[in-house]
């Protein structure tokens, strides 16, 4: 039981991170249809700033700020940059545009850091906590709090502000939402400031757990987008859902089937909800018009 | 005068740059660096079946790459089998494996398709690594000698390794492409390019989409495979990598980069990426840096590819 | 036994019926036309008769087979093709080879013929070129053959499409406003069309907004309105029912917003 327990609590640990992930593939699909490969180095940023800027001498809360907005400025910039000028292309240049961005960063990172795995001390301490015969870090409960409160924090300002209603207007329909004067354009930049920021911020609170070097990207990118699709692409419950449902699945398998191929199961479980639910748990069946 | 036709000036550009090009080698080593454009150009022409016809996209064919190659490494030794036959083991082994993935995956569009085929190469190279007693795990296992050599040198043909793989691979490139652009003018290659242009329509005029896209995929995933089984062959080694991510991404961007709508493009495509590392040794740590950033450039800039928009500009001031 | 028998059609978008209860009967060599204003649910029915929607309600039969549903390719093996509202034109092909996809169905053959340039695969392929010249010049667009399909104009492109729709024989053509965005003279040749391929045996499902066009060649007129049938019978009977008369005028002010 205190077995399952153990399963349990280091599966919601990764599956925050992936909820986030997820939330982020969420924000940019839904206010520009495409999705972006990238997210993953987003992640991998987050955690890399941080411990370059904590190791230069910085305080932690100070790097890990740092390491957010300067994130999150990448992240408007590959939209300003990569994929605002081929708005319009088909979806396989954009998949080779994003993951065009994300070879890229993953190389810019090598040149800028280096190849080696980096971390920084959690913030509550090591002393882990016993809860039902189990153990939990204290940075665990730091991510899967951090994943809740993003996506509260992201409910509010869907529903509740003007802004987040004009980011949800742009989603339904760009043209509409530029006829009655939204900024399409500033909707676009805050949605991959805030997606490349909650990137980040996974990647700041799950270093202490997850080590981070210049290649983690692309695993937190492909399980993040695995769960954004396991709740439904484009709905945020289903993101949040999703991303922590991959997270138990992985510990699960690791734990009572194979830990060389816990990333195995992240992948048939995607590819067998593509095929016998391809609208997710969440998501809503779409027509094509002709 | 009759006109040439594509497809001919392509087969003859090609054996013409195949049979050139070693005058102009300063050294041996060049046939090695030419034999691996060539085996890169035939995956590349598989992809172009896969994406440029049809318009399907795949991130995972490195995978189909990988059942080529450590078929030539463990097909010799557990079932005995001639080098050359685990060639066609291993070309079988991916067809069939592509139609049996293929047929759930190509239901997919767009993102879900890449996401799909990307967790299929992720799936195969994962077993690769872990498999230890079967591949070796990530330091990789030696391929057996395909022997063509020794016997063409008992009939009097005695070329140098370096040569032999790169005449050797030359003439696979051209059959694929002779293949590839076959299937182009075909009623067959027509369906293909049909269901690119628009899947509804395609659906109207009698064509099984789901059954076409299958093809593609599976005729794609035995070029990959092949190209696998050449690369192991050659290097008489093979690990886990040549069924990376890393690979899959590659082979798409040589495709785009080219041109993934002709043969003659991609392969192209697949020289200036194959060539760019070889170019970069001194900056071996940029090469990452500047292949995202020729995949970014290249789709927003030149959509249709570097050949294409080039003949495109070409023609455009003729007139 | 009728050609095509649509039976009690009916679907819904998230709660609201889009058509419902639409029957009604094609017999070989008519002109059927559906008419009804904007939103009517007209182009929607045809979705559904053609199987790129699967309808809530209510079943197609096709030479007394049920084909309620079924996919776009088997009704195009079975006998029917169509055209689309918005054209759906192989943009990455030339003139001549879109109208060749038309013949896919008696061209296509073993794909390792194909791969590798076998005779028959050369002949499939040679009797498709010249049957889709053929059809080409019966549209006018011979000249245009090897031009990208693209670059022609719309009217142009409209014809491409039942030149291509025409290529496989088929027994039930469906055509969404084939004249929409033509000109006159465009429309009148269209109009020509449509009338020997009727002529020749084939049924036409119509749907147009040239109301001129619909009276003057339809032998039946299905009438539509909210997505339910209205009305139904000869062009003069339809003119003069109360019922029609009332749902276009009901939306006068709306009938130049056309859609």
């Amino acid at each position: 039981m205190s077995e399952l327990l153990q399963f349990l609590f280091s599966g919601l640990t990764v599956g925050a991170v992936y909820a986030l992930v997820a939330l982020g593939f969420t924000i940019i699909y839904n206010a520009s249809d495409v999705v972006n490969f990238a997210q993953g180095e987003f992640v991998m940023l987050g955690g890399m700033i941080t411990w370059f800027a904590h190791a230069a001498g910085l305080p932690l809360p100070l790097a890990a700020l740092i390491a957010i907005v300067a994130t999150a400025a990448l992240g408007v910039a590959i939209n300003k940059l990569a994929i605002e000028p081929a708005r319009g292309a088909p979806v396989v240049s954009l998949i080779i545009i994003t993951i065009g961005a994300s070879v890229f960063l993953q190389g810019a990172a090598q040149l800028v850091f280096d190849k080696q795995i980096h971390s920084f001390p959690a913030f509550s301490g090591d002393t882990p906590l016993r809860i039902g015969g189990a153990t939990i870090q204290p940075q665990s409960l730091w991510v899967i709090g951090g994943a809740l409160v993003v996506f509260a924090g992201l409910w509010l300002f869907f529903t509740r502000t003007l802004l987040g209603r004009a980011v949800l207007a742009t989603s339904n329909n760009r043209l509409a939402a530029q006829l009655v004067g939204i900024n399409t354009n500033f909707v676009m930049t805050l949605s991959f400031a805030l997606s490349a920021g909650i990137g980040a911020l996974a990647g700041v609170l799950a270093t202490p757990i997850t080590l981070t070097a210049y290649n983690v990207g692309i695993g937190f990118a492909l399980k993040g987008f695995a769960g954004a699709m396991l709740g439904g692409m484009g709905n945020p419950k289903g993101a949040l859902a999703g991303g922590f449902l991959i997270g138990l699945i992985e510990a699960l398998t690791a734990g009572y089937l194979s830990s060389t191929y816990k990333e195995a199961a992240a992948f048939v479980v995607i590819l067998l909800v593509l095929f016998f639910m391809p609208q997710g748990l969440f998501g809503r069946k779409s027509t094509e018009r002709v | 005068m009759p006109r040439l036709t594509a497809k001919s000036a392509t087969l003859l550009v090609l054996a013409a740059l195949i049979a050139v090009t070693p005058f102009f080698f300063p050294s041996g080593y060049y046939y090695r660096v030419g034999a691996l454009i060539f085996v890169n150009g035939l995956a590349v022409t598989g992809i172009v079946i896969l994406t440029g016809y049809a318009g399907q996209i795949s991130l995972g064919h490195a995978g189909f790459a990988g059942i080529g190659g450590y078929a030539c490494a463990l097909a010799p030794t557990h079932l005995g089998l001639h080098p050359s036959l685990a060639v066609v083991l291993g070309a079988a082994i991916s067809g069939v494996l592509a139609y049996l993935v293929g047929r759930p995956i190509l239901r997919l569009k767009g993102y879900y398709l890449a996401v799909a085929t990307l967790g299929f190469g992720i799936l195969v190279s994962m077993v690769l690594n872990n498999e230890r007693q079967l591949t070796g795990g990530p330091d990789g296992i030696a391929v057996p000698e395909l022997g063509l050599r020794g016997l063409l040198k008992d009939w009097g043909l005695d070329l140098t390794n370096g040569q032999f793989w790169y005449f050797f691979c030359g003439i696979a490139l051209l059959i694929g492409a002779w293949i590839a652009l076959n299937l182009h003018q075909s009623p067959s290659g027509r369906a293909l390019r049909a269901l690119h242009g628009s899947e509804i329509a395609a659906g109207t005029v009698g064509i099984d989409v789901a059954r076409v896209k299958l093809q593609a995929f599976v005729i794609s995933a035995v070029y990959a495979s092949v190209a696998g089984s050449l690369v192991a062959l050659q290097n008489k080694f093979i690990t886990p990598d040549v069924a990376g991510f890393m690979h899959s991404i590659e082979m798409v961007t040589m495709a785009v980069l080219g041109g993934a709508g002709s043969v003659l493009g991609a392969i192209f495509g697949a020289g200036i990426l194959t060539l760019l590392p070889q170019a970069l040794t001194v900056f071996a740590e940029y090469e990452q840096l500047v292949l995202g950033l020729v995949m970014m450039l290249v789709m927003i800039f030149l959509r249709e590819g570097l050949l294409p928009s080039v003949l495109r500009k070409l023609r455009g001031r003729g007139e | 036994m009728t050609l095509l028998s649509v039976e009690g059609l009916g679907i819904s978008f998230g709660g609201i019926k889009a058509v419902h209860d639409v029957s009604f009967k094609v017999e070989p060599g008519e002109i059927v036309s559906v008419i009804g204003p904007n939103g009517a649910g007209k182009t929607t029915l045809f979705n559904m008769i053609s199987g790129v929607y699967r309808p809530g309600l209510g079943r197609v039969v096709l030479e007394g087979e049920d084909v309620t549903g079924m996919a776009p390719f088997r009704l195009a093996q079975r006998g029917m093709s169509r055209t689309f509202q918005n054209l759906q034109i192989f943009q990455n092909m030339t003139v001549l080879e879109n109208a060749i996809s038309g013949f896919h169905l008696q061209e296509k053959g073993p794909v390792l013929a194909d791969l590798l340039h076998l005779p028959s695969s050369r002949r499939r392929a040679r009797a498709a070129d010249a049957g889709a010249r053929a059809l080409l010049a019966r549209v006018g667009l011979e000249r245009a053959a090897d031009r990208e399909a693209g670059n022609l104009s719309y009217g142009s492109l409209k014809r491409l499409e039942i030149a291509r729709a025409l290529a496989m024989k088929p027994k039930v053509l469906l055509l969404d406003e084939p004249a929409a965005g033509c000109n006159a003279v465009e429309t009148e040749e269209i109009d020509h069309l449509i009338a020997e391929v009727a002529a020749s045996g084939t049924a036409i499902l119509l749907v147009e907004h040239d109301m001129k066009m619909v009276m003057r060649i339809s032998s039946h007129i299905v009438v539509l309105d909210h997505g339910e049938k209205i009305a139904e019978g000869s062009p003069a009977e339809v003119s003069r029912n109360p019922a029609v008369i009332a749902a276009y005028l009901g939306t006068e002010e709306g009938a130049d917003a056309d859609g």
